[in-house]
C-alpha cells in the first residue's frame, strides 16, 4: 500500500478538463497518473475520458496521449508497444491504455483479445460506469441485471436490462495474463499499488477499475466515492487480483452491507423497489451473491462447491 | 534520358515482388492479416523475419481493423510501417483506412485487389479500392510485378516526404498480379537505402515533447484539419513527380501519374488501370498496323486524380472508352468514369466518353472484349451515337 505522502503531486492529467462534476473515470484516469513510476505514453478508446479531456486546442494531458477509435485501443497499443521495442525503448516506458466499459467489454473485446494473446507489454485500464454514458446512458455487457438505460429502460413490464454483466477478468486470466486485477476508484491505495503491479509486469495486464458515473447512474454528484465503497462493501463489485492465475481478494468484506444501500441512491435502479419488480430484486441480489461466491471460492476464501453458472439468471 | 543500369532480375510474382521491395526498404513494423490474393507479401514476409533477414517487429494481429490500427500506432510512434491487405480486409479496415490519412500516419500498404462479396468471390477486380476511394490515400495502381516493386519501394519515399505525411497504397490486380511470376528487375539493398533514406518524423509520440494525437475536434476547426488534408494531397504531384525522376536515376525505369501509349495522333483511345493495360497496348498495336488510330491510357496514379494530365493526353482524341473494373451502384458512371467525365467539365475537353464494367469477379479480360471497345470507340469517333453511356463487356446480356 502506498501513502499519499508518497504520490507525485504533480499532475500528469491536468485540471480544466469537460468531465463532469463527480465523474469517477476522472478520478480514476487522475490517480492513474500519479500511481506511474516511468516515462508514459496514454491510448485512449473513444469515449467519455476522451472526449471530455482533449478538446481541440485543449489538452488535460501531459504525457504522450493519443486517441483513434473505439474498438482498437489494445491494437494501437500494440503497435506502439512493438514501435518502442525496435526502437530499444520499450523497457523504459510504461503504455497504457484506458477503454471505457463499452469499448471493453463489447466493441474492444476482439482488438484487446488479440493484443493479450501476443503478450505485448502494457497495461490495459477499463473504467467501468456500467454503460455507454458518453452517448447517452446505452446499455453495455457491463451494465447490471435489472439497470435501467437508454437502451433498458425501465418500462411497465420489463424492470431494466435482462442480462447478467460479463466478466472481464474471467476473459482476460483466459488468455493467461500475468496480472489482472479488479478495483474500485474509492480506494485509491488499492488501485494505486495495482497499477504498479499491473506495469511491473512484463506483458500485458489488465485492471477493471469501477468508476461510478452521477449522469448515468442518477445520483448526487458528492456521491461518488461513498458509492464506490458501496459497490464493494456490499459485494456488488469484489476487488481482487489474479497473479498467475491465482485469484486473491483484496478485501473480504466479511460483513456486508444490505445491496439495497448501494441500489437506492441510484435513479437506475428505482424501478426495483416497485413492488411488481421485486422478483428482479432478488434476481439482482442472486446474481450479486453467486459472483461474490463464484470470486470468493476462486480465491480460496470458500470451500468450492458445483453451482450453477455464474450470473446466469435463474430459471 | 536514358541509361543503361545492370540488375539482377528475380523470378517473382507480385506478392513477393511487394514483400521483396517491403523487406529492401527496412520497415520497422509490419502489422498484417492474411487475406487472400494478399496472403503470398504477409507469407514471404514472415520467411524474412523467421531467417533473420529483416529486423523488424512483425505482427501477426487478430484482424484488419487491429492491422491496420497496430500500424497506426507504429508510426504515430516513429516507425516506418508496411501492411497489406485486400477485399474484404480492406472493407473491415475502412474506418482505420480515414483515420491513418486524418492522422497523418504515412503508411505503406499494398492492396491486392479483388471482388467484394456477396457473393464471395476472391477474384480481381476494383471494388474493394473503389469502395474506399475517398479515404485520403494517395492510390497506385501497378501493371504488373515490376510496376508493384518498383512503386511500393517509390511509396515510402512519397508517404514519408513532409510535404505529403499521407499513407499511400499500391495497388495490384489480385492473382492477375499478385500470383502470377515475371522477372522482376530487382536493385541492390544499398540502393535502395540510399534512395529512401530513413524516416524522419515531423511529429511523433515523444517522451521528451508530449503531444495530443487524436484530439476530439469540433466545428469550429473540424474544416480545417480536413482542409489540410486537402492540401497535402494537393502537394503530392510534384514530390511524385521528384521521386520518380529520382527512381529513374537508379533503377532506368520511368513513371509517372499517367502513362500514354500512341496517344500523340489517336482518334479512339482506352483509358484504363491496373493489368488490363497490357492487353489494351496488344490489342492497339494489332489495330494499329490495321490504320486504326487508337491509343491506350493508363493510370498509374488514381488519387489524387491527375486531372490535367489526363486532359492533356486526351486533348485531341475523339472518343475514350473508359474501362471499370467496378461499379459505383446507382451512379451515372463507374467509378473511373466518373473522374473522367468530371476532368472533361473541369478543363473542357471535348472528347465524347463511355463506359464499358467488365472483369468483375476475375472474370477475364480477353482481347476480344478490348478490341470491341475500341471498335465502339472508333464508331462514336466517327459521329455514330452509342445506345448506353455504360455497357458491359464479356456479361451474359
Amino acid at each position: 500500500m502506498v501513502t499519499l505522502k508518497e504520490l507525485p503531486t504533480q499532475e500528469l492529467f491536468g485540471p480544466g478538463h469537460r468531465m463532469c462534476t463527480g465523474c469517477g473515470p476522472a478520478a480514476t484516469a487522475r490517480i492513474t497518473m500519479k500511481a506511474l513510476q516511468k516515462p508514459v505514453i496514454v491510448v485512449n478508446a473513444t469515449g467519455c475520458l476522451e472526449v471530455a479531456s482533449t478538446i481541440y486546442p485543449d489538452t488535460a494531458w501531459k504525457v504522450p496521449w493519443v486517441h483513434t477509435l473505439f474498438e482498437n485501443a489494445a491494437a494501437v497499443a500494440s503497435g506502439i508497444e512493438v514501435s518502442l521495442r525496435k526502437q530499444g525503448k520499450a523497457d523504459a516506458v510504461d503504455i497504457i491504455a484506458f477503454g471505457g466499459d463499452g469499448g471493453t467489454f463489447d466493441i474492444g473485446i476482439q482488438a484487446l483479445s488479440g493484443a493479450l494473446e501476443r503478450k505485448h507489454d502494457f497495461t490495459y485500464i477499463c473504467y467501468d460506469n456500467e454503460a455507454y454514458m458518453n452517448t447517452g446512458i446505452q446499455r453495455s455487457g457491463a451494465t447490471p441485471y435489472g439497470a435501467s438505460t437508454t437502451t433498458t429502460p425501465a418500462g411497465s413490464k420489463i424492470a431494466g436490462k435482462t442480462d447478467a454483466k460479463k466478466d472481464l477478468i474471467g476473459v482476460c486470466v483466459a488468455h493467461g495474463v500475468e496480472y489482472a486485477a479488479t478495483a474500485s476508484v474509492a480506494y485509491w491505495n488499492d488501485y494505486i499499488t495495482k497499477v504498479r503491479r499491473a506495469t511491473a509486469v512484463k506483458g500485458p495486464a489488465v485492471i477493471h477499475v469501477l468508476a461510478p458515473c452521477p449522469l448515468g447512474w442518477r445520483f448526487e454528484t458528492s456521491e461518488t466515492i461513498k458509492l464506490a465503497k458501496l459497490a464493494v462493501q456490499t459485494r456488488y463489485f469484489p476487488i481482487y487480483e489474479v497473479e498467475n492465475g491465482k485469484y486473491k481478494l483484496s478485501m473480504k468484506v466479511p460483513k456486508p452491507v444490505p445491496l439495497e444501500d448501494f441500489l437506492k441512491p441510484q435513479g437506475r435502479f428505482r424501478h426495483l423497489f416497485a413492488p411488481k419488480f421485486a422478483k428482479d430484486l432478488e434476481e439482482l441480489k442472486r446474481q450479486v451473491d453467486s459472483n461474490w461466491n463464484r470470486i470468493a471460492q476462486l480465491c480460496g476464501e470458500i470451500p468450492a462447491q458445483t453451482s450453477p453458472s455464474p450470473n446466469q439468471p435463474a430459471s | 534520358m536514358s541509361k543503361t543500369i545492370s540488375q539482377k532480375i528475380v523470378g517473382m510474382n507480385g506478392d513477393e515482388a511487394v514483400a521483396f521491395a517491403a523487406k529492401q526498404s527496412q520497415v520497422d513494423v509490419v502489422a498484417a492479416y492474411p487475406i487472400t490474393p494478399q496472403t503470398i507479401m504477409v507469407e514471404r514476409f514472415s520467411d524474412y523475419v523467421a531467417n533473420g533477414e529483416v529486423d523488424t517487429q512483425f505482427v501477426c494481429v487478430e484482424s484488419e481493423h487491429s492491422a491496420l490500427s497496430a500500424c497506426v500506432g507504429s508510426s504515430l510512434a516513429g516507425s516506418r510501417v508496411f501492411t497489406a491487405t485486400s477485399s474484404q480486409g480492406l472493407a473491415l479496415m475502412h474506418e482505420v483506412l480515414y483515420l491513418a490519412s486524418g492522422m497523418r500516419t504515412p503508411i505503406v500498404m499494398a492492396v491486392a485487389n479483388r471482388a467484394l462479396s456477396a457473393p464471395i468471390n476472391i477474384h480481381n477486380d476494383h471494388s474493394d479500392m473503389m469502395g474506399s476511394r475517398d479515404c485520403g490515400w494517395i492510390q497506385i495502381y501497378a501493371e504488373n510485378a515490376q510496376e508493384a516493386y518498383d512503386w511500393t519501394l517509390q511509396a515510402f519515399r512519397i508517404a514519408e516526404d513532409h510535404k505529403v505525411s499521407l499513407p499511400v497504397t499500391v495497388n495490384l490486380d489480385g492473382f492477375t498480379i499478385s500470383h502470377a511470376m515475371e522477372g522482376v528487375a530487382v536493385l541492390e539493398e544499398e540502393e535502395v537505402g540510399d534512395f529512401q533514406g530513413k524516416r524522419n518524423p515531423m511529429f511523433k509520440l515523444d517522451l521528451t515533447n508530449p503531444m495530443t494525437f487524436g484530439a476530439l475536434t469540433l466545428p469550429d476547426y473540424y474544416s480545417e484539419f480536413k482542409r489540410q488534408q486537402v492540401e497535402a494531397m494537393k502537394n503530392a504531384p510534384p514530390v511524385i513527380a521528384s521521386v520518380a525522376n529520382e527512381f529513374q536515376e537508379i533503377s532506368g525505369r520511368q513513371y509517372s501519374n499517367v502513362s500514354a501509349f500512341n496517344m500523340e495522333d489517336a482518334d479512339a483511345a482506352v483509358i484504363c488501370m491496373g493489368s488490363v493495360a497490357g492487353t489494351a497496348r496488344t490489342v492497339a498495336t494489332k489495330l494499329r498496323k490495321q490504320g486504326k488510330r487508337v491509343g491506350v491510357v493508363k493510370l498509374w496514379q488514381y488519387r489524387p486524380f491527375p486531372t490535367r494530365e489526363v486532359a492533356n493526353v486526351l486533348s485531341k482524341v475523339k472518343s475514350v472508352g473508359v474501362i471499370d473494373r467496378a461499379i459505383s451502384f446507382g451512379a451515372p458512371y463507374g467509378p473511373l468514369c466518373s473522374d473522367i467525365a468530371s476532368t472533361e467539365v473541369l478543363t473542357g475537353i471535348q472528347a465524347k466518353i463511355f463506359n464499358v464494367i467488365c472483369g468483375l469477379g476475375g472474370r477475364d479480360v480477353k482481347p476480344s472484349d478490348i478490341e470491341e471497345i475500341f471498335e465502339t470507340a472508333l464508331k462514336q469517333a466517327k459521329g455514330v451515337p452509342i445506345d448506353d453511356p455504360v455497357t458491359y463487356v464479356g456479361v451474359r446480356p
